[in-house]
């Protein structure tokens, strides 16, 4: 006997409680929980600057018009020039500076020789400060975001899901997913949280809204 | 199919808890590290499950969720079987520990490879894989920080979410400094032990291993029966560079990891992080479907594994144990967890949940007296994300504790024997009264301050770590006789 029937098996004779004609329906499953934890109304970019924040990462808010800017500013305050640039990344988003943008094909130690990566992301969850990425225009493989110690993402207003049951709705479980809440982190050393492990050390989102202005 | 025994789990030539308890309370240091580590994360978990309203409505669908995978675990697991596949993974079944290993390691081979980088996994720690790769001659780098501790240190894990729990700072900077340079890139001169700069040590003495790695090892939180997506929860991005960077990925899960369906995941991903480390979300989650092309590890593995789980599953009271999400919160708030530590249980599920998962995965005659390593005070029942009554399971395995030993024994035992006395005396008013009287007599004469202290002969094993209540003078069933009595007329 194969180890796969021996196992389906077991787990049969161990289910001898359970009724023949018991079907996984029959066995109810509540769900009395909340779809979201926001309150009426509330400001989904708002509270998913306040989310993302508070997890040591640093949000920009701009509209569309600035975004170009904000993308220019966030880069000259880090320091970065040789940067990722995932296929797909809309080019006219690119700001004209001492930046040198590095396409695929790239291997692992070319990703690793990078500053960063300037991506797109596939979603926003207001509640616990998350970005989500699924490999999709724009956002490049998982590496890229991965292995460059520094992580520049720019997310849209409409793309902010207010909480972890609607982002799942929105999201295709058959892409790779890589949901992302503040920099890299360790709580191993007395259970005390420490940014920067092995992932990108510092991570900024731009939050692209189009009903909040450009800064001055 | 090996015997229980042989699973892993447990520790061979662990003492017994009693024994290992007393050992690790004299260890001050260590109280002093636990305290101070689960203090802290009892406080962040609290905050951030009060901040949901509904905490009890997603604790109660998960609970939910499990019972109803759990009553139709060999239907899910068929249907990921085929839903992995059909996204380009294969899929194995494993009986025991041992079959596992044995599969792991011809999946290893086959690569040619001598090195796998692992992403921290109870499930390959319960089969011994990394000393069963080592005697094969393939070395497995461990590349979560607490995880690399233990390694480093040629410890055992002591907490399933923080395994180096049991180490502060200072000993961690010190095992750094001593052992890093023998397994990799050695730790840098001077290193201190503020953890941002033992986080970079660990940066740095993995950033090569990760880079170069061809196949990796992993564990799963969960996989999806209607997708085949399999999802890992971490904090450090050691598990993303795991699951992305090398050409082959093998993960090894238990069988009752298996869920419904995606949108299932909306429910767990709510609790875990919260219930864990205390986060809203933890720092990254990776969910993958078997092999994409361009992007990951061509090749993809997922091992089902046994190992014991069958046989807990078969136990009505106890299967709710296969609910464990492993996000550790009844270890953090336990009282006796916080004074003696994980390595006390003997067992690589240390806790409230590894006293009832123990002894169901490998028999309870081979870890008798975990059940008994609570005070049965509930805490850990109350902090559970998916409402598993660890107290209900704990009662029920005791009982089968006291049912084995006496099937054992020709002769009964002292708690026998008391519980037979106690059963005729309490049958009787009359025997019941007489014991009274005589308890509150002897009672007295025996008491000190009113307490009375160490107890005469066979009693002295209660009475060796804790004193007794004298007994009232007049027992409740006497004041009662003369109180009715009197206020009767007045009715």
């Amino acid at each position: 006997m194969s180890s796969r029937d021996a196992v389906l098996g077991r787990i049969r004779a161990a289910l001898a409680d359970v009724p023949p004609d018991e079907t996984p329906d029959d066995v109810p499953v509540p769900r009395a929980y909340l779809r979201s934890h926001t309150a009426p109304g509330e400001d989904l970019v708002t509270l998913f600057v306040e989310r993302v924040t508070d997890y040591r990462a640093t949000v920009h808010r701009t509209d569309k018009a600035g975004l170009t800017g904000a993308i220019a500013a966030a880069l000259a305050s880090r320091g970065v020039d040789h940067l990722a640039l995932p296929s797909g990344f809309p080019v006219e988003l690119l700001p004209p500076g001492p930046w040198t943008w590095h396409r695929e094909p790239l291997d692992v130690s070319d990703v690793d020789a990078l500053h960063g990566t300037l991506t797109l992301a596939a979603a926003g969850i207001a509640v616990t400060g998350t970005v989500v990425l699924d490999t999709g225009p724009g956002q490049g493989r998982r590496s890229l975001t991965l292995i460059p110690d520094y992580h520049l993402c720019v997310v849209y207003a409409e793309q902010i899901a207010a909480d972890v049951p609607d982002a799942l709705a929105r999201l295709d479980p058959t892409r790779p997913l890589t949901f992302v809440s503040g920099p890299s982190a360790t709580s191993d050393i007395e259970l005390n949280r420490v940014e920067g492990v092995h992932g990108p050390r510092t991570l900024d989102v731009i939050v692209v809204d189009p009903t909040h202005p450009e800064k001055p | 199919m090996s015997t229980p025994g042989d699973r892993g789990v447990v520790w061979l030539g662990s003492p017994s808890f009693p024994d290992a308890a007393r050992e690790a309370l004299k260890d001050t240091q260590l109280r002093a590290n636990l305290a101070r580590a689960t203090s802290t994360i009892r406080d962040k978990r609290l905050a951030v499950a009060s901040e949901l309203d509904d905490w009890e409505e997603l604790r109660t669908s998960a609970a939910a969720i499990k019972r109803r995978t759990a009553r139709h675990l060999d239907h899910y697991l068929v249907q990921l079987e085929e839903s992995v596949t059909a996204a380009g993974g294969t899929v194995h079944w494993a009986s025991d520990a041992a079959e596992a290993n044995r599969i792991v390691t011809d999946l290893v081979r086959a690569t040619g490879e001598r090195e796998v980088v692992k992403i921290k996994s109870m499930a390959t720690q319960e089969i011994g894989l990394n000393e069963h790769l080592a005697d094969a001659g393939i070395t497995a780098y461990e590349t979560d920080l607490a995880e690399l501790i233990v390694q480093l240190g040629d410890d055992r894990p002591s907490h399933i979410l923080v395994p180096a729990i049991h180490k502060n700072r200072t000993e961690i900077r010190d095992l750094f400094a001593a052992e890093m340079g023998h397994w990799g890139e050695p730790a840098p001169d001077g290193l201190g032990d503020e953890p941002a700069e033992l986080a970079e040590a660990a940066r740095r003495h993995l950033r090569q291993k990760f880079l170069t790695a061809k196949v990796a090892v992993s564990g799963a939180n969960f996989a999806v029966a209607d997708s085949g997506t399999v999802v890992v929860v971490e904090s450090e991005g050691n598990g993303r560079m795991c699951l992305t960077l090398p050409q082959t990925l093998i993960t090894v899960m238990g069988i009752e990891k298996v869920v419904p369906t995606w949108s299932d995941l909306e429910v767990f991903l709510q609790l875990l992080p919260r219930s864990s480390t205390g986060e809203r979300m933890n720092p990254y989650t990776s969910t993958w479907t078997g092999t994409t092309d361009g992007d990951g590890p061509s090749a993809f593995h997922l091992v089902l594994l046994d190992n014991g789980r069958t046989d807990t599953l078969a136990d009505t009271v106890g299967r709710q144990a296969l609910a464990c999400i492993r996000c550790s919160a009844c270890l953090n708030v336990c009282p006796v967890f916080e004074r003696t530590g994980g390595h006390a249980y003997g067992s690589v599920y240390p806790g409230p949940i590894g006293a009832v998962l123990t002894p169901q995965l490998v028999g309870v005659e081979n870890a008798a007296s975990l059940p008994f390593a609570s005070t049965l005070c509930g805490a850990c029942y109350d902090a559970c994300p998916v409402k598993i009554d660890i107290p209900e399971v704990l009662a029920h395995l005791r009982a089968e504790v006291v049912e084995a030993e006496r099937a054992d024994r020709r002769a009964p035992t002292p708690e026998a024997l008391a519980m037979k006395a106690a059963a005729t005396v309490l049958d009787s008013p009359a025997l019941l009264g007489a014991a009274q009287k005589a308890a509150s007599l002897g009672g007295r004469a025996l008491a000190r301050r009113g307490r009375i202290g160490r107890l005469p002969g066979p009693l002295r094993g209660w009475s060796d770590t804790r004193d007794t209540p004298v007994p009232p003078a007049e027992s409740f069933r006497t004041w009662w006789r003369k109180n009715r009595s009197q206020n009767e007329g007045e009715r």
